[in-house]
């Protein structure tokens, strides 16, 4: 046994450079921003207040939570119907949508996000169609506004609905819906009263993961939202680049921290965190 | 073999063409920057009559454009190599240790995954000015090797998940040191992951925008950056032109990774 106890210490000394690496370069970085949002500028909570008094910050909370909503509904409702077909249809049909999916989960944020711009902006390419066509006279507005950032955060949370989706739709025996069917309930009844329900924990683990990171998303609000629709993630930038306010928005960036803390320990609840991660 | 599922329902055929509704919704952007990027015009639009490859030339002879790829590719191999080195230590400590205190250690070491990326990136800003790093090639490849480790540990846990504990015990009882049961036994079975941990650790590096700009300048300009300034400035075919030949290298990569799957399941 003592021979163990020292083959556990040398497998520990493996894990000192990591941690040490993690704790200066990782974790105290994020300590530091912990306590510019209670430091700066003078030691309190008096950032924090400004959640509640100041409304610029409350209208930005407010269109992020709306925006990251909708944006998980609608991702959810698609990845769900992706994941069911590509798991129920012939399998090489399958491994196409998968392929699809995949295809766009590699593709850089910024080149999708370029791609939408390309198309959706008042002289983009859709507009000059409609408008050469002479279906419409002036351009229509799809980005710079709400419609673009959901659009845009929709196509890039996809991938990351479907994948866990599916890994629950394959733990579910597929012949339960065969049984209800011969039981005598009609193919709806059975969908909605027998394999749904048995697909909620996939769907309420993805939906977190969707919601957690459209919470946090820079690249693809500040692109297609263009200044005119804000999200926090742009909001700390601006306060950080533009006014110099450290405090408010490190304020902003521990609110954010903790909320999305909060929401994997409310996800922690309904799912194994360690096998949505993918550790275990 | 009973059938599964009724495939020729109607509910069921509205899902398929839904699905491929939802791929078209996937592809539609990326399509579309391809004939934008041949258009001989300067500014965005799609080609009438004439295709052009003046955007690609543009690209290939502004050394601006050329530097940014090579910065990404140097901070990309580089924080790929120390992630790869860290997340597999990390992930084989914690698999060898395996008690509650290493289950801690293995979720913390997932935290640059989870935290968003703009919290992150001020908290780098602040402490790279306190340390010298601002703007350095040595400040972009640590920020950006934290933010790869986690997908290190993830790929090679799952892989050491089928390695029997056995195995690294046999090797010490048969008078192999660590060092050696690491080198000779452990890596050589987990090496799938860890290729696997490296792939997700490049791709997150040569992606990252939100860390660059806030920790990089003038010095260090990776190609997101490239990408995004040129989509702030002026937008020109050109971005089309890198977006198309990214496109194709992913594309590309897929479609080589599928068929050397189908070998595999074919024996």
């Amino acid at each position: 046994m003592h021979g163990e106890d020292r083959t556990a210490r040398v497998y520990w000394y493996l894990l000192l450079a990591p941690l040490v690496m993690l704790a200066l370069f990782y974790i105290y970085p994020l300590a530091r921003i912990l306590w510019l949002s209670v430091s700066t500028p003078t030691l309190g909570l008096g950032n924090f207040s400004q959640l509640y008094t100041s409304a610029a910050i409350q209208r930005i909370i407010v269109t992020t939570a709306r925006i990251c909503v909708i944006t998980t509904l609608i991702t959810l409702l698609v990845g769900y119907v992706l994941a069911y077909v590509t798991l129920h249809v012939k399998s090489r049909h399958g491994e196409l949508l998968m392929f699809f999916v995949l295809l766009c989960f590699w593709l850089s944020v910024l080149i999708r996000a370029f791609g939408w711009l390309a198309l959706l902006q008042s002289r983009g390419v859709l507009n000059t169609a409609l408008m050469h066509w002479g279906l419409i006279s002036e351009p229509l507005a799809m980005v710079r506004n709400e419609l673009g950032v959901i659009v845009g955060m929709v196509h890039y949370m996809i991938p990351y609905a479907v994948l866990p989706l599916y890994a629950n739709m394959k733990g579910i025996d597929q012949r339960i819906v065969p049984a209800a069917r011969g039981l005598g309930a009609s193919p709806m009844t059975a969908f909605l009263r027998v394999y749904l329900p048995m697909c909620v924990p996939g769907i309420l683990s993805a939906g977190i993961l969707v919601f957690i990171f459209s919470l946090g998303f820079y690249v693809t609000p500040a692109l297609l939202g263009g200044g005119k629709t804000v999200m926090i993630a742009e909001y700390i930038a601006l306060q950080i680049n533009d006014t110099l306010n450290w405090g408010v928005g490190t304020m902003l960036a521990t609110s954010l921290l903790i909320t999305v803390f909060a929401l994997l320990l409310l996800m922690s609840r309904v799912a194994d965190l360690s096998k949505v991660f993918g550790v275990k | 073999m009973t059938m599964m599922i009724e495939r020729s329902s109607f509910g069921f055929r509205l899902s398929v063409f839904g699905a491929w509704v939802a791929v078209l919704f996937l592809i539609l952007p990326m399509t579309i920057v391809v004939p934008v990027s041949l258009t001989p015009e300067r500014y965005l639009s799609l080609p009438s009559g004439t295709l052009s490859l003046r955007h690609y030339q543009s690209l290939f002879s502004d050394p601006i454009w050329l530097r940014s790829i090579r910065d990404s590719l140097v901070v990309g191999f580089l924080s790929t190599s120390f992630a790869v080195l860290l997340g597999t230590l990390a992930a084989i400590g914690c698999w060898r240790i395996s008690s509650r205190a290493s289950g801690v250690v293995r979720m913390l070491m997932l935290a640059p995954m989870i935290v968003p990326t703009i919290v992150h990136a001020l908290g780098f800003y602040q402490a790279w000015v306190q340390f010298g790093l601002i703007d350095t090639y040595l400040g972009l490849v640590l920020a950006h090797t934290m933010k790869g480790v986690p997908y290190v540990v993830i790929s090679v846990s799952a892989a050491l998940a089928n390695v029997e504990l056995k195995l690294e015990q046999a090797a010490r009882s048969l008078g192999a040191t660590v060092w050696q049961t690491l080198r000779m036994v452990i890596v050589p079975a987990v090496l799938p992951g860890i290729y696997a941990g490296a792939v997700f650790a490049f791709v997150t590096s040569w992606d990252e925008l939100v860390v660059n700009l806030f920790i990089t300048s003038r010095n260090v300009y990776t190609l997101p950056r490239k990408i995004w300034d040129g989509i702030q400035d002026n937008i020109n075919p050109a971005i089309a032109a890198v977006a198309t030949i990214l496109m194709l290298i992913t594309l590309v990569l897929m479609i080589v990774r599928v068929m050397r799957g189908h070998q595999v399941n074919d024996h």
